[in-house]
């Protein structure tokens, strides 16, 4: 069974460790919040300006002061601090956060990521994106393996507009987690009930399979 | 003292003339100063060049200002939610500049602050960098950006004195502070304007010397664009 958009957010909570500041996008990754492992001490950032970001507020309680980077309500938990966007893109750009989490609409198997263009269609702008992705060290991509009209998003070179190159370390998708190493796609680990066969059939660019290849573990 | 407080919105946009580069703070509805916003847009001044993360929403925000069809360039970030600054952007009735939020902020910093250029890694090996001059530093590669020049900037804080120090609220403050001072006139809308001493010196967030006039607003909508709350 492939995994569904909140299993591949539990999945990547498993990278999360003590001590981290973390920076969520917008859509699967903002699902992450909801599956940190207990006993684990980490912060997350958004970019519009805010450290120490908490889950949404009680209905009544709704501030509009206080947004994260999709413009939802949220709450700032104990010890939150607000800051200027210019330093909260200098957290980032001076690697001062430990993890970003973002979507894409498509990965290049060197590690180049398309998020925010689909020319003569869709406009909708990078926002953070390509700061984020020209200087955070450990980036993971969630998103779905294949597109709504089942084309591979796992490219051997982005048709899209990029966004940023040779960036991203690991991809979790509905099908596998894998990271992107110098030959290409490292099939690391398959949804349970996934055939090999459907994964290399899902992905365009080089896919490696090692001998062994365990299934996620939730 | 000096003191910057003008009486109404009129007098906080004197001098603003058809063409010139305005900056507007806010990111999302969240901080921008909508009673400059509510002026501008019914004023007879247009063809303005502006510099704004967001593009707001149809009905409120920026979204003011391209329904009266006052903007012809639009510098800004991420453009996702007003569908008439879609439809004149896809028209190609205006002119849109995309820019990463971090380079967008950092040029309106470096323009505050005397900055003419920086050298910054995002964008690299995209079409932002498209006709960029590109250095290597330390192995890595960065592309040079420039400081913005603009006439006016219209910003919004949580509190402010009569000699132009603001305060700024929660993730209300966002582009605001670095706005201040970034353009030949500053023009702060506050919700509160109180007299000079009023305020903790030690609690500034901006120091008057970057604001050149100072208004309580006459109201505020503070729209919230995507209430979320926790169901219990």
């Amino acid at each position: 069974m492939a995994l569904s958009k909140n299993d591949i957010a539990k999945r990547i909570a498993q990278e999360l460790r003590s001590g981290y500041y973390v920076n969520l996008g917008i859509g699967i990754p903002t699902l992450v919040a909801n599956h940190i492992p207990k006993n684990i001490a980490i912060e997350f950032q958004s970019e519009n300006g805010i450290l120490g970001m908490g889950p949404f507020p009680k209905e009544g309680s709704e501030d509009a002061d206080l947004i994260n980077a999709g413009k939802q309500t949220i709450t700032a938990l104990p010890g939150a601090s607000f800051f200027d966007s210019a330093l909260s893109f200098g957290m980032i750009r001076g690697r001062h956060i430990d993890l970003t989490v973002l979507g894409a609409m498509e990965v290049s198997e060197t590690g180049d990521i398309a998020n925010w263009k689909i020319p003569g269609k869709l406009v909708k702008g990078m926002g953070g994106a390509m700061d984020l992705v020209s200087s955070a060290e450990n980036i993971i991509v969630a998103m779905m393996h294949t597109d709504p009209k089942g084309a591979s998003k796992l490219k051997t070179k982005c048709s899209l507009p990029l966004t940023g190159v040779k960036c991203v370390k690991r991809i979790v998708t509905n099908l596998a987690v894998i990271d992107i190493v110098a030959e290409g796609f490292l099939l690391k680990e398959r949804a349970p009930d996934v055939t090999l066969e459907e994964i290399k059939e899902a992905t365009e660019g080089n896919l490696i399979i090692p001998a062994e290849v365990p299934v996620v573990k939730l | 003292m000096i003191r910057k407080k003008v009486d109404t919105v009129t007098q906080a946009l004197e001098g603003i003339q058809s063409g010139m580069t305005i900056m507007l703070g806010g990111f999302g509805l969240c901080g921008i100063p909508e009673n400059l916003i509510s002026a501008l847009a019914q004023s007879s001044h247009k063809n303005f060049t502006c510099i704004s993360a967001n593009v707001g929403v149809d009905d409120f925000g920026l979204g003011l200002l391209f329904n009266q069809k006052k903007i012809k360039t639009m510098i800004g970030s991420y453009v996702g939610e007003n569908e008439e600054f879609e439809r004149q952007m896809l028209s190609k009735e205006i002119d849109v500049i995309l820019t990463p939020m971090g380079t967008l902020a950092e040029k309106c910093r470096a323009a505050k602050v005397g900055i003419p250029a920086f050298f910054t890694p995002a964008g690299f090996g995209t079409e932002v960098a498209e006709g960029k001059e590109i250095r290597a530093f330390n192995g890595k590669q960065y592309l040079l950006e420039t400081a913005y020049q603009a006439d006016f900037s219209l910003v919004k804080a949580w509190k402010g004195d009569e000699t132009g120090n603001l305060i700024f609220k929660g993730t209300a403050r966002n582009f605001n502070p670095l706005m201040c001072g970034a353009a030949t006139i500053t023009v702060a809308e506050v919700e509160e304007l109180v007299p000079p001493g009023a305020l903790d010196p030690n609690e500034i967030h901006t120091p008057g010397i970057f604001v050149d006039r100072i208004f309580q607003g006459e109201q505020y909508e503070k729209r919230i664009e995507r209430r979320t709350v926790k169901y219990p």
